[in-house]
């Protein structure tokens, strides 16, 4: 089954309260997916930094691993802990070598996610009690997704909770399962691309990924999976700028859209944006399969 | 002389949605409770589920799955969109979606009238088994698959796999059709079948607001009903 929830904030007064309200839909779609929950906000950047979010086992130390990368990059990174994980923002210029110093000195911290804007977090357990335990609802930003899973491809842990990381502030969703995600994880392994989990979403996340290695744009690598990803799927994909929704011709997994002045949401439902402010009045209307659609804020 | 009653009122932000239910099953045929009200439905799914009366439940907003299936003799409106399943096998009454609705709107429908203000999505009528769907929209991909008997009138278009597999239905489409399902034909528009979309339209009270000869006719080519050799690649 599982959930999925996006929020686009269109103008700047929905910013502050945009996790509250994501916090809100992903309690909701507990339904859909009560295994584990995860999300991604994009928040305000900070300037001349670049954002990893990693995730340690519980109790893990980040502040501590945090001060001997400093020493090793030069530079204290301003670091903010939430639960299990944390987001370290260093300076843009040494992500290379941040990503080697962490691969080495310290094992037990995966990067999650990395961007000027991004901040992915996901854990097993209920929605709702995921999303306080990273304190969502007090987040501020420009959008979100989130996802409530119920596991069918693989285990429940929280390396296969959703959003997957595609590259630089952009994560993947998942509602549906794919049919050919092996033989496609086979390829992709080929082309030089690594992965955590059994799960098919990684692969749909892996294979947009290298679409865009390859020189695609979002839309266009969105394009192909039409042609590629054999199964059922309704994907939402959170950039810097916004977020894209595809559904697979066949359409199985259920997805609403609604818009008003303020805001553009997806839900799995629509009960899921019943919560939203204006909603009575909102345009409401179903995605079409196969069709790619996508929010940005003007450049 | 029947007495005027006032819509009793359920809301549904404050009263659990099985106490509606309950209460609206719990109706008996010569009630005089005939007009219920029910407000903040916020997308909840199976509201006004099951119902074997001849009452009428208006629903102020969004429903989710299955609003008013397995519906018997009651009237149902829906004051905005409804979700996946709208009308699922209803048996008899009177389904209104003022909006849309989503995928597999009426699916297996019996018999009774679902009338839908808006588009329908996919597989709108999949199985239907007599009832009478009427789109004022368009419909999506795979709607009326192996549709067995009753009408689906769509004042738009139709998507991919119209009428996939059908077996008795009758499909009435005035606008495009972007393609035929394996065994369905667009077929000649007789007297007769004029007579039927202009009654049909006369009952759901939409006499006039089309014109009749702009519709075409499709239904079985009645190729698949046996097994036979040379249609293996269409089964």
């Amino acid at each position: 089954m599982c959930g999925i929830v996006g929020l686009f904030a269109k103008t700047e007064r929905l910013q502050p309260e945009l996790g509250a309200h994501l916090a809100q839909m992903l309690a909701i779609m507990s339904d859909r997916g009560p295994d584990s929950a995860g999300f991604a906000v994009y928040s305000a950047p900070v300037p001349g930094a670049i954002k990893l979010t990693l995730r340690a086992p519980e109790g893990y130390d980040f502040e501590a691993m945090a001060s001997r990368l400093g020493g090793a990059l030069g530079a204290v990174p301003n670091i903010t802990v939430r639960a299990t994980h944390a987001v370290l923002a260093i300076p843009a210029g040494t992500l290379a070598s941040a990503k080697s110093w962490l691969a080495e000195h310290a094992p037990e911290a995966s990067i999650v996610g990395i961007g000027e804007t991004m901040e992915i977090y996901k854990e097993v357990g209920l929605p709702a009690k995921v999303a306080e335990r990273f304190g969502l609802a007090a987040m501020a930003g420009t959008h979100g997704i989130g996802h409530t899973r119920m596991a069918t491809e693989s285990a429940v842990t929280t390396k296969g909770a959703h959003p997957f990381s595609t590259g630089p502030d952009q994560c993947l969703v998942h509602n549906g399962s794919l049919s050919n995600h092996n033989g496609l994880r086979r390829t992709l392994m080929r082309e030089g691309l690594s992965f955590e989990t059994d799960n098919d979403s990684e692969v749909a996340a892996a294979y947009l990924t290298a679409q865009i290695k390859g020189g695609k744009s979002l839309g266009e690598a969105l394009e192909a999976s039409l042609e590629d990803l054999d199964g059922f799927f309704t994907f939402v994909v959170g950039t810097g700028t916004g977020f894209g929704v595809l559904r697979d011709p066949i359409a199985c997994k259920p997805a609403v859209m609604a818009e008003t002045e303020d805001y553009v949401a997806f839900g799995s439902e629509y009960r899921a944006l019943a919560v939203l402010p204006g909603i009575e009045s909102a345009n409401v209307w179903e995605p079409e399969p196969a069709k790619v659609y996508f929010w940005e804020k003007a450049a | 002389m029947t007495a005027m009653v006032e819509p009793a009122v359920f809301d549904l932000a404050t009263t659990p949605l099985r106490e509606l239910n309950r209460t609206l099953h719990a109706l008996r045929p010569d009630t005089n409770m005939r007009h219920w009200r029910v407000i903040n439905p916020a997308g909840r799914h199976a509201i006004a589920c099951g119902l074997d009366a001849p009452i009428t439940v208006e629903i102020e907003g969004h429903a989710g799955y299955y609003c008013a299936g397995h519906n018997k003799q009651a009237t149902v409106i829906v004051h905005g969109n409804a979700g996946v399943g709208v009308a699922e096998n209803m048996m008899s009454g009177f389904v209104h979606v003022k909006g849309d609705a989503s995928q597999s709107a009426g699916a297996s429908a019996h018999g009774g009238l679902l009338l839908i203000e808006g588009n329908a999505a996919a597989r709108c009528g999949i199985s239907l088994k007599g009832a009478d769907i009427i789109v004022k929209g368009s419909v999506g991909h795979m709607s009326a698959f192996m549709a067995q008997a009753g009408t689906l009138i769509v004042f738009g278009d139709a998507g991919e796999a119209l009428g996939d597999s059908i077996y008795e239905a009758r499909l009435f489409v005035r606008g495009s059709v972007a393609s035929l399902g394996a065994d369905c034909i667009a077929k000649e528009m007789r007297d007769e079948h004029r007579a039927l979309l202009a009654g049909k339209l006369e009952a759901a009270g939409l006499a006039g607001e089309v014109d009749i000869s702009e519709f075409t006719r499709y239904g079985s080519a009645r190729r698949l009903y046996n097994f036979h050799i040379d249609n293996a690649g269409a089964y």
